[in-house]
């Protein structure tokens, strides 16, 4: 059990155990629900934008450890990110949790590569996505709707 | 107790090759039985006996290998009507597994005969396998589902199922065991009470065939579904029993080559019971894996199997129960072998990860009942479920594992 250290790193279960930016919002720009069929995590995850800058976030729901501290995670790397970075941000996460090739193109993780061990657990990378993929619906949502306007 | 001292667990083991595996390192502790159990030698050895030396496709050639493989296959079939007493050998049919089984029920048996404002009682533990095709039909013909409710304990609240079925009530569907709780149900008696009102029964044993004797002539069920491999068998086989005369009364379920007599443009004529419902080249290994795996429980015993596997589920549970923070989900007082439960700090998806790096497999998830988990408000349980081949030694590797796991989250 000591080699899953690696996997479930301090900092995780920090996070798992007090989320940050925990709560619903009201009256959010952006929200979408994400699910995780395979092991039941649900995630809501509320968003503020100004001049397509995040300016609050957060999220609700119940996941386990990776699931949950990678969404805490992710509300600390996003606050303050335009749509651009927070999209190239997502691709180079996705990338070191699945990609062995190198991807020139991406972006400092940052404090999110405590996550990177997830990669060696194939069927957990779906726990560690599934907030960032909430977000990403949420971004798409509310395009969509700025769009039909 | 007799049956208990002379229980050999560990020649049992002996036989079954996988179980001396490690996992990470540990020796493997294999508790996810009740979503699919390993397989003897014995069954392995029919599957490649079959392969190297006695395979052709069945019904269909005169030569040897073809007449072979055909007496292989029934002779399977004739394990299965053995295994759970049906009367005649074609009231075996044989399937894809119990979901197919329930669907074939659903759409040939069901669709056929509902109209608009016809039920269809459930229950609340069901498998989504047994609530799925009923809401499908539901959906083609405008007939309604009932669901009886289920107690804090996990038992099927039976006042409830006595108001609910009623004149509308077509088809009572119920699982024998649940695989999210471990309740045994009581289905001799709903049998009985749907019956008094002309109500046919299928039941859903997945769970039951493998720790509970099944006799679906004393139990006067009109349809039996369970699958090979939580029984030692191979995935891909499965059975449906139903009695000859609602059989003969259905259409086929599907269409194809040896479901048929005769065809021609301007008609077919359907083959007998079983073929008719056996479109298709079967799954003839799976079949013949399949007599081989009864023959095996047949060999130990399946009375000695259940008293062997309920030590197993008494001393689970009390172990468990010593454990701070965890909560077992599913305390019926009448349970097969298995432990589903959930931690008050760590979710069960976490404890699935940790458990395997100790070599404990275990089921994590809403085992395919989510109305089961929205009914004891979790999102997911973690599932330890015994087999036959199990130790109590084992169960010890399991709650030192939950403990360890329980301090690395703490």
């Amino acid at each position: 059990m000591e080699n899953l250290r690696e996997l479930y790193q301090e900092v995780i279960l920090d996070h798992n155990k007090n989320p940050r930016n925990f709560r619903k919002m009201e009256k959010p720009d952006g929200f979408a629900h994400g699910t995780n069929p395979l092991c039941g995590d649900q995630i809501d995850v509320y968003l503020k934008l100004t001049d397509g800058i995040v300016e609050e976030i957060s999220f609700d729901g119940h996941g386990c450890a990776i699931c949950t501290s990678s969404a805490s995670m992710m509300t600390l790397a996003l606050k303050g990110k335009n749509e651009a970075e927070a999209k190239a941000l997502f691709k180079s996460f996705h990338h070191a949790l699945t990609d062995d090739a190198p991807h020139p193109e991406d972006v400092p993780l940052g404090k999110l590569k405590v996550l990177a061990g997830v990669k060696e657990y194939p069927v957990r990378v779906k726990c560690a996505t599934l907030a960032w993929h909430t977000f990403d619906a949420a971004l798409k949502k509310l395009q969509g709707d700025i769009t039909t306007e | 107790m007799n049956n208990i001292a002379q229980y050999d667990v560990e020649s049992i083991r002996a036989d079954f090759p996988i179980l001396g595996k490690e996992i990470h390192g540990k020796p493997l502790v294999y508790l996810d039985n009740a979503a699919s159990s390993q397989h003897p030698v014995q069954v392995i050895n029919a599957i490649k006996e079959l392969y190297e030396s006695g395979y052709s496709n069945i019904h269909r050639g005169v030569h040897q290998l073809s007449q072979d493989a055909t007496k292989a296959y029934e002779n399977g079939r004739a394990s299965v009507r053995g295994f759970v007493n049906a009367d005649c050998v074609h009231e075996i049919i044989f399937t894809r597994g119990t979901t197919e089984s329930i669907n074939l029920v659903a759409q040939s048996y069901a669709r056929p005969r509902l109209r608009k404002g016809d039920e269809i009682l459930i229950t609340h533990m069901e498998h989504h396998s047994n609530i799925v095709p009923w809401q499908i039909v539901c959906e083609q013909t405008g007939a309604e589902l009932k669901v009886v409710p289920i107690s804090d304990k996990g038992e099927l609240e039976m006042d409830r199922f006595a108001e609910l079925l009623g004149e509308r009530t077509k088809l009572v569907a119920v699982g024998h065991v649940s695989n999210a709780l471990g309740t045994v149900n009581p289905v001799k008696e709903i049998i009985d009470q749907a019956h008094a009102l002309g109500v046919p029964v299928l039941v859903d044993g997945a769970q039951a065939v493998p720790h509970i004797p099944v006799d679906v002539q004393a139990l006067d069920c009109d349809f039996y579904a369970f699958s090979g491999h939580k029984i030692y068998g191979s995935s891909g086989i499965g059975v449906l029993y139903g009695k000859e005369k609602l059989l003969n009364e259905m259409p086929p379920y599907q269409g194809g080559g040896d479901m048929i007599l005769s065809v021609s443009f301007e008609g077919t004529t359907y083959n007998t019971l079983p073929y008719k419902f056996e479109a298709g080249t079967p799954n003839i290994a799976g079949a013949i894996g399949l007599g081989a795996a009864i023959e095996y429980v047949q060999k130990i015993g399946l009375g000695a199997i259940a008293a062997h596997e309920h030590g197993l589920l008494e001393y689970a549970t009390s172990k468990l129960k010593q454990i701070d923070g965890l909560r077992i989900i599913g305390e019926a007082d009448q349970k097969a072998a298995l432990v589903s439960f959930v931690l008050d700090t760590v979710h069960p998806h976490d404890i699935g990860t940790m458990l395997d790096a100790e070599g404990v497999a275990v089921r994590t998830g809403h085992h395919c009942a989510q109305p089961v988990m929205e009914r004891f408000k979790v999102p997911a349980t973690a599932r330890a479920s015994f087999a036959m081949y199990n130790t109590f030694k084992e169960i010890d590797v399991l709650a030192e594992s939950i403990h360890k796991t329980i301090g690395m989250f703490a």
